[in-house]
Protein backbone atom coordinates (compact mmCIF):
# COMPACT_ATOMS: atom_id res chain seq x y z
CA UNK A 1 0.00 0.00 0.00
CA UNK A 2 2.62 2.50 1.01
CA UNK A 3 5.40 3.30 -1.35
CA UNK A 4 8.77 4.51 -0.09
CA UNK A 5 9.48 8.16 -0.24
CA UNK A 6 10.86 8.75 -3.72
CA UNK A 7 12.91 11.79 -2.90
CA UNK A 8 15.40 12.73 -5.61
CA UNK A 9 17.78 14.35 -3.16
CA UNK A 10 20.61 12.24 -1.77
CA UNK A 11 19.87 11.94 1.98
CA UNK A 12 23.56 12.17 2.89
CA UNK A 13 23.99 15.37 0.93
CA UNK A 14 20.83 16.70 2.47
CA UNK A 15 22.03 16.14 6.05
CA UNK A 16 25.50 17.51 5.26
CA UNK A 17 24.00 20.67 3.84
CA UNK A 18 21.62 20.98 6.75
CA UNK A 19 24.55 21.00 9.17
CA UNK A 20 25.83 24.06 7.36
CA UNK A 21 22.47 25.74 7.58
CA UNK A 22 21.34 25.10 4.01
CA UNK A 23 18.03 23.42 3.44
CA UNK A 24 17.79 21.37 0.28
CA UNK A 25 14.53 20.04 -1.03
CA UNK A 26 12.64 19.39 -4.23
CA UNK A 27 9.42 20.93 -5.40
CA UNK A 28 7.88 17.49 -5.16
CA UNK A 29 8.89 17.04 -1.52
CA UNK A 30 7.77 20.51 -0.58
CA UNK A 31 4.48 20.10 -2.38
CA UNK A 32 3.78 16.74 -0.78
CA UNK A 33 4.80 18.06 2.62
CA UNK A 34 2.17 20.72 2.25
CA UNK A 35 -0.46 18.30 1.03
CA UNK A 36 0.08 15.69 3.70
CA UNK A 37 0.17 18.28 6.45
CA UNK A 38 -3.25 19.67 5.60
CA UNK A 39 -5.48 16.75 4.83
CA UNK A 40 -8.94 18.08 5.45
CA UNK A 41 -11.44 15.34 6.14
CA UNK A 42 -15.09 15.42 5.23
CA UNK A 43 -17.26 15.81 8.29
CA UNK A 44 -19.25 12.70 7.77
CA UNK A 45 -20.13 9.86 10.13
CA UNK A 46 -22.51 6.96 9.67
CA UNK A 47 -22.49 4.89 12.85
CA UNK A 48 -20.56 4.14 16.02
CA UNK A 49 -17.16 4.55 14.30
CA UNK A 50 -18.07 8.22 13.96
CA UNK A 51 -17.97 8.48 17.75
CA UNK A 52 -14.37 7.26 17.70
CA UNK A 53 -13.65 9.69 14.87
CA UNK A 54 -15.04 12.50 17.01
CA UNK A 55 -12.89 11.31 19.92
CA UNK A 56 -9.87 11.40 17.61
CA UNK A 57 -10.66 15.00 16.78
CA UNK A 58 -10.98 15.99 20.44
CA UNK A 59 -8.25 17.12 22.78
CA UNK A 60 -6.96 13.80 24.09
CA UNK A 61 -6.01 12.34 20.69
CA UNK A 62 -6.09 15.55 18.69
CA UNK A 63 -5.95 14.68 15.01
CA UNK A 64 -5.06 18.33 14.41
CA UNK A 65 -1.47 17.49 15.37
CA UNK A 66 -1.27 15.79 11.98
CA UNK A 67 -2.94 18.63 10.12
CA UNK A 68 -6.18 16.76 9.59
CA UNK A 69 -8.29 18.47 12.20
CA UNK A 70 -10.30 20.78 9.99
CA UNK A 71 -13.41 18.76 9.30
CA UNK A 72 -15.19 20.33 6.38
CA UNK A 73 -18.97 20.31 6.11
CA UNK A 74 -18.84 20.38 2.31
CA UNK A 75 -17.28 17.79 0.00
CA UNK A 76 -16.02 20.62 -2.24
CA UNK A 77 -13.53 21.62 0.45
CA UNK A 78 -12.45 18.16 1.59
CA UNK A 79 -9.46 16.03 0.66
CA UNK A 80 -10.22 12.92 2.62
CA UNK A 81 -13.36 10.93 3.14
CA UNK A 82 -13.36 8.86 6.32
CA UNK A 83 -16.19 6.37 5.82
CA UNK A 84 -16.85 5.93 9.52
CA UNK A 85 -19.56 3.36 10.05
CA UNK A 86 -22.01 0.94 8.51
CA UNK A 87 -22.90 1.83 4.94
CA UNK A 88 -26.45 0.66 4.35
CA UNK A 89 -27.60 -0.02 0.83
CA UNK A 90 -29.92 2.94 1.15
CA UNK A 91 -26.99 5.21 2.07
CA UNK A 92 -24.44 3.90 -0.45
CA UNK A 93 -25.52 6.10 -3.42
CA UNK A 94 -25.14 9.20 -1.27
CA UNK A 95 -21.66 8.13 -0.14
CA UNK A 96 -20.55 7.61 -3.74
CA UNK A 97 -22.09 10.93 -4.73
CA UNK A 98 -20.24 12.73 -1.95
CA UNK A 99 -16.98 11.15 -3.07
CA UNK A 100 -17.67 12.24 -6.65
CA UNK A 101 -18.19 15.80 -5.47
CA UNK A 102 -14.79 16.02 -3.78
CA UNK A 103 -12.10 17.76 -5.81
CA UNK A 104 -8.96 15.92 -6.88
CA UNK A 105 -6.68 14.83 -5.32
CA UNK A 106 -8.96 12.92 -2.97
CA UNK A 107 -8.43 10.03 -0.63
CA UNK A 108 -10.58 7.58 1.24
CA UNK A 109 -10.16 5.74 4.52
CA UNK A 110 -12.68 3.04 5.34
CA UNK A 111 -12.93 3.03 9.09
CA UNK A 112 -14.14 -0.12 10.82
CA UNK A 113 -15.25 -3.59 9.84
CA UNK A 114 -18.62 -2.48 8.47
CA UNK A 115 -17.37 -0.12 5.83
CA UNK A 116 -14.60 -2.57 4.82
CA UNK A 117 -16.78 -5.63 4.32
CA UNK A 118 -20.15 -5.19 5.97
CA UNK A 119 -18.71 -6.51 9.23
CA UNK A 120 -21.20 -8.24 11.52
CA UNK A 121 -24.01 -7.22 9.17
CA UNK A 122 -22.43 -8.79 6.08
CA UNK A 123 -25.13 -11.45 5.70
CA UNK A 124 -27.97 -9.02 6.22
CA UNK A 125 -30.29 -7.76 3.52
CA UNK A 126 -29.65 -4.08 4.06
CA UNK A 127 -25.90 -3.48 4.46
CA UNK A 128 -23.42 -2.86 1.69
CA UNK A 129 -20.61 -5.42 1.79
CA UNK A 130 -17.81 -2.89 1.70
CA UNK A 131 -17.64 0.62 0.28
CA UNK A 132 -14.64 -0.47 -1.84
CA UNK A 133 -17.21 -1.99 -4.20
CA UNK A 134 -17.95 1.48 -5.54
CA UNK A 135 -15.05 3.80 -4.76
CA UNK A 136 -11.28 3.29 -4.55
CA UNK A 137 -10.04 3.05 -0.99
CA UNK A 138 -6.56 4.11 0.11
CA UNK A 139 -6.47 2.82 3.67
CA UNK A 140 -8.55 -0.01 5.12
CA UNK A 141 -8.73 0.45 8.87
CA UNK A 142 -10.00 -2.66 10.70
CA UNK A 143 -11.59 -2.62 14.14
CA UNK A 144 -15.06 -2.58 15.62
CA UNK A 145 -14.75 0.30 16.09
CA UNK A 146 -11.04 1.13 15.70
CA UNK A 147 -9.55 3.04 18.58
CA UNK A 148 -8.54 6.68 18.00
CA UNK A 149 -4.90 5.59 17.91
CA UNK A 150 -5.80 3.29 15.03
CA UNK A 151 -7.37 6.14 13.10
CA UNK A 152 -4.25 8.23 13.68
CA UNK A 153 -2.20 5.27 12.43
CA UNK A 154 -4.39 5.09 9.34
CA UNK A 155 -3.91 8.78 8.76
CA UNK A 156 -0.13 8.45 9.09
CA UNK A 157 -0.22 5.60 6.56
CA UNK A 158 -2.17 7.85 4.21
CA UNK A 159 0.41 10.60 4.73
CA UNK A 160 3.14 8.13 3.79
CA UNK A 161 1.22 7.34 0.62
CA UNK A 162 0.88 11.05 -0.20
CA UNK A 163 4.61 11.50 0.42
CA UNK A 164 5.36 8.77 -2.10
CA UNK A 165 3.37 10.35 -4.91
CA UNK A 166 5.22 12.15 -7.69
CA UNK A 167 3.35 15.23 -8.84
CA UNK A 168 4.38 14.94 -12.51
CA UNK A 169 2.99 11.44 -12.69
CA UNK A 170 -0.11 11.71 -10.56
CA UNK A 171 -3.26 10.96 -12.46
CA UNK A 172 -5.17 14.06 -11.37
CA UNK A 173 -2.76 16.32 -13.28
CA UNK A 174 -3.00 14.31 -16.48
CA UNK A 175 -4.98 15.85 -19.29
CA UNK A 176 -8.57 14.90 -19.66
CA UNK A 177 -8.86 13.06 -16.39
CA UNK A 178 -12.43 12.81 -15.28
CA UNK A 179 -12.81 10.46 -12.38
CA UNK A 180 -16.50 9.95 -11.86
CA UNK A 181 -17.65 6.82 -10.11
CA UNK A 182 -21.08 5.62 -11.19
CA UNK A 183 -23.67 6.03 -8.48
CA UNK A 184 -25.48 2.74 -7.83
CA UNK A 185 -29.23 2.63 -8.17
CA UNK A 186 -31.89 0.92 -6.12
CA UNK A 187 -32.95 -2.36 -7.67
CA UNK A 188 -35.64 -4.87 -6.76
CA UNK A 189 -33.32 -6.83 -4.44
CA UNK A 190 -30.26 -4.71 -3.75
CA UNK A 191 -28.16 -2.18 -5.57
CA UNK A 192 -27.58 -2.12 -9.31
CA UNK A 193 -24.82 -2.79 -10.19
CA UNK A 194 -23.69 -4.84 -7.15
CA UNK A 195 -20.17 -3.44 -7.60
CA UNK A 196 -18.17 -1.21 -9.89
CA UNK A 197 -15.91 -3.52 -11.95
CA UNK A 198 -13.38 -0.71 -12.41
CA UNK A 199 -12.50 -0.62 -8.73
CA UNK A 200 -13.56 -3.99 -7.38
CA UNK A 201 -13.06 -7.61 -8.41
CA UNK A 202 -15.19 -10.10 -6.49
CA UNK A 203 -13.47 -13.06 -4.90
CA UNK A 204 -10.06 -11.49 -5.24
CA UNK A 205 -7.95 -11.71 -2.13
CA UNK A 206 -6.40 -8.37 -1.51
CA UNK A 207 -2.94 -8.05 -0.04
CA UNK A 208 -3.02 -6.46 3.37
CA UNK A 209 0.20 -4.76 4.33
CA UNK A 210 0.92 -4.12 7.94
CA UNK A 211 3.52 -2.11 9.74
CA UNK B 1 -54.91 -4.86 36.56
CA UNK B 2 -57.93 -7.08 36.53
CA UNK B 3 -57.27 -10.55 35.29
CA UNK B 4 -57.12 -11.25 31.62
CA UNK B 5 -59.92 -13.75 32.00
CA UNK B 6 -62.16 -11.00 33.35
CA UNK B 7 -61.25 -8.69 30.51
CA UNK B 8 -62.08 -11.38 27.99
CA UNK B 9 -65.49 -12.04 29.56
CA UNK B 10 -66.23 -8.36 29.80
CA UNK B 11 -65.26 -7.90 26.16
CA UNK B 12 -67.47 -10.75 25.01
CA UNK B 13 -70.45 -9.59 27.02
CA UNK B 14 -70.15 -5.97 25.84
CA UNK B 15 -69.57 -6.93 22.24
CA UNK B 16 -71.70 -9.91 21.28
CA UNK B 17 -70.32 -11.89 18.37
CA UNK B 18 -66.73 -11.19 19.23
CA UNK B 19 -64.80 -14.25 20.22
CA UNK B 20 -61.34 -14.06 21.64
CA UNK B 21 -58.91 -16.73 22.76
CA UNK B 22 -56.52 -16.55 25.66
CA UNK B 23 -53.14 -17.90 24.80
CA UNK B 24 -50.01 -17.69 26.95
CA UNK B 25 -51.16 -14.48 28.57
CA UNK B 26 -52.15 -12.89 25.27
CA UNK B 27 -55.50 -12.03 23.84
CA UNK B 28 -55.93 -13.46 20.36
CA UNK B 29 -58.58 -11.64 18.38
CA UNK B 30 -59.97 -12.35 14.95
CA UNK B 31 -58.87 -9.79 12.39
CA UNK B 32 -62.49 -9.04 11.41
CA UNK B 33 -63.29 -7.91 14.96
CA UNK B 34 -60.02 -6.19 15.71
CA UNK B 35 -60.87 -2.60 14.83
CA UNK B 36 -64.09 -2.66 16.87
CA UNK B 37 -62.30 -4.30 19.78
CA UNK B 38 -59.55 -1.69 19.61
CA UNK B 39 -62.09 1.11 19.78
CA UNK B 40 -63.74 -0.59 22.73
CA UNK B 41 -60.46 -1.09 24.59
CA UNK B 42 -59.56 2.55 24.17
CA UNK B 43 -62.96 4.05 25.02
CA UNK B 44 -64.11 1.66 27.74
CA UNK B 45 -64.03 3.56 31.05
CA UNK B 46 -63.09 0.33 32.79
CA UNK B 47 -59.82 -0.10 30.91
CA UNK B 48 -59.18 2.98 28.78
CA UNK B 49 -56.10 1.65 27.03
CA UNK B 50 -54.92 5.05 25.82
CA UNK B 51 -51.35 4.14 24.96
CA UNK B 52 -50.21 1.72 22.26
CA UNK B 53 -46.53 1.14 22.92
CA UNK B 54 -45.63 -1.27 20.16
CA UNK B 55 -46.86 -2.91 17.01
CA UNK B 56 -44.75 -5.67 15.64
CA UNK B 57 -45.08 -8.52 13.21
CA UNK B 58 -44.17 -12.18 13.37
CA UNK B 59 -43.79 -14.61 10.49
CA UNK B 60 -44.90 -18.18 11.17
CA UNK B 61 -44.88 -21.04 8.65
CA UNK B 62 -48.66 -20.92 8.30
CA UNK B 63 -49.60 -17.38 9.23
CA UNK B 64 -48.59 -13.80 9.83
CA UNK B 65 -49.24 -12.25 13.17
CA UNK B 66 -49.34 -8.69 14.45
CA UNK B 67 -48.62 -8.20 18.14
CA UNK B 68 -49.83 -5.09 19.98
CA UNK B 69 -48.86 -3.95 23.46
CA UNK B 70 -51.37 -1.71 25.16
CA UNK B 71 -51.10 0.30 28.34
CA UNK B 72 -53.41 2.60 30.18
CA UNK B 73 -51.66 5.64 31.50
CA UNK B 74 -54.87 6.77 33.18
CA UNK B 75 -55.63 3.50 35.00
CA UNK B 76 -51.97 2.56 35.39
CA UNK B 77 -52.56 -0.88 33.91
CA UNK B 78 -50.73 -2.82 31.27
CA UNK B 79 -49.28 -4.24 29.28
CA UNK B 80 -52.07 -6.02 27.51
CA UNK B 81 -50.75 -8.13 24.66
CA UNK B 82 -53.09 -8.55 21.72
CA UNK B 83 -52.35 -10.82 18.81
CA UNK B 84 -54.12 -10.66 15.48
CA UNK B 85 -53.54 -13.35 12.90
CA UNK B 86 -53.83 -13.37 9.16
CA UNK B 87 -52.80 -15.56 6.26
CA UNK B 88 -49.37 -15.37 4.63
CA UNK B 89 -50.58 -14.73 1.07
CA UNK B 90 -52.74 -11.66 1.29
CA UNK B 91 -51.93 -10.75 4.87
CA UNK B 92 -54.61 -8.16 5.61
CA UNK B 93 -55.24 -6.76 9.08
CA UNK B 94 -57.33 -3.65 9.79
CA UNK B 95 -55.19 -0.69 10.75
CA UNK B 96 -55.57 0.79 14.22
CA UNK B 97 -53.93 4.08 13.24
CA UNK B 98 -57.33 5.85 13.44
CA UNK B 99 -57.56 4.66 17.05
CA UNK B 100 -53.97 5.11 18.24
CA UNK B 101 -51.90 7.52 16.15
CA UNK B 102 -48.69 5.87 17.41
CA UNK B 103 -49.47 2.82 15.29
CA UNK B 104 -48.77 4.65 12.04
CA UNK B 105 -45.02 4.21 11.68
CA UNK B 106 -44.89 0.81 13.34
CA UNK B 107 -47.56 -0.53 11.02
CA UNK B 108 -45.54 0.82 8.13
CA UNK B 109 -42.51 -1.03 9.44
CA UNK B 110 -44.43 -4.31 9.78
CA UNK B 111 -45.72 -3.79 6.26
CA UNK B 112 -42.27 -3.05 4.91
CA UNK B 113 -40.42 -5.93 6.52
CA UNK B 114 -43.10 -8.62 6.74
CA UNK B 115 -45.72 -7.65 4.18
CA UNK B 116 -48.72 -7.30 6.49
CA UNK B 117 -51.21 -5.06 4.69
CA UNK B 118 -52.94 -2.82 7.19
CA UNK B 119 -56.23 -1.88 5.55
CA UNK B 120 -57.37 1.62 6.34
CA UNK B 121 -53.87 2.89 7.06
CA UNK B 122 -53.64 6.53 5.91
CA UNK B 123 -50.18 6.25 4.34
CA UNK B 124 -49.02 2.67 3.91
CA UNK B 125 -45.61 3.07 2.28
CA UNK B 126 -42.28 1.39 2.88
CA UNK B 127 -40.44 3.00 5.74
CA UNK B 128 -36.98 1.37 5.82
CA UNK B 129 -36.40 -0.18 2.42
CA UNK B 130 -36.63 1.92 -0.72
CA UNK B 131 -39.63 2.15 -3.02
CA UNK B 132 -39.22 -0.49 -5.68
CA UNK B 133 -37.77 -3.10 -3.38
CA UNK B 134 -39.69 -6.19 -4.36
CA UNK B 135 -39.60 -8.31 -1.22
CA UNK B 136 -40.32 -8.29 2.48
CA UNK B 137 -36.90 -9.07 3.93
CA UNK B 138 -37.85 -10.37 7.39
CA UNK B 139 -40.00 -13.15 5.96
CA UNK B 140 -38.38 -16.52 6.48
CA UNK B 141 -38.54 -17.38 2.79
CA UNK B 142 -36.76 -14.19 1.69
CA UNK B 143 -33.49 -14.86 -0.09
CA UNK B 144 -30.94 -12.04 0.02
CA UNK B 145 -29.02 -11.19 -3.12
CA UNK B 146 -25.89 -13.27 -3.47
CA UNK B 147 -22.83 -11.20 -4.21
Amino acid sequence: MTTPNTSQVDPNLKSEMQKKGIFVTTINDLYNWGRRSSVWPLQFGLACCAIEMIATACARYDIDRFGAGLFRPSPRQADLMIVAGTVTKKMAPQVVRLYNQMPEPKYCITMGACSISGGPFKNGYNVLKGIDRYIPVDVHLPGCPPRPEALLHGLIKLQEKIDGQVIEKTEWYQKGLKREFPVPEFGPNGLIPPYNPDVFTPGQSRLITTG
Amino acid sequence: MKSLEELKQNLESKMPGVTSVLEEGCLVISKNDWLEVAKFLKSSPLYSFDYLSSVTGVDYPDRLEAVYHLYSIEKKIGPLTVKVRTDRQKGEIPSVTPVWRSAEFQEREAFDLLGIHFTGHPDLRRILMWEGFAFHPLRKDYVAEND
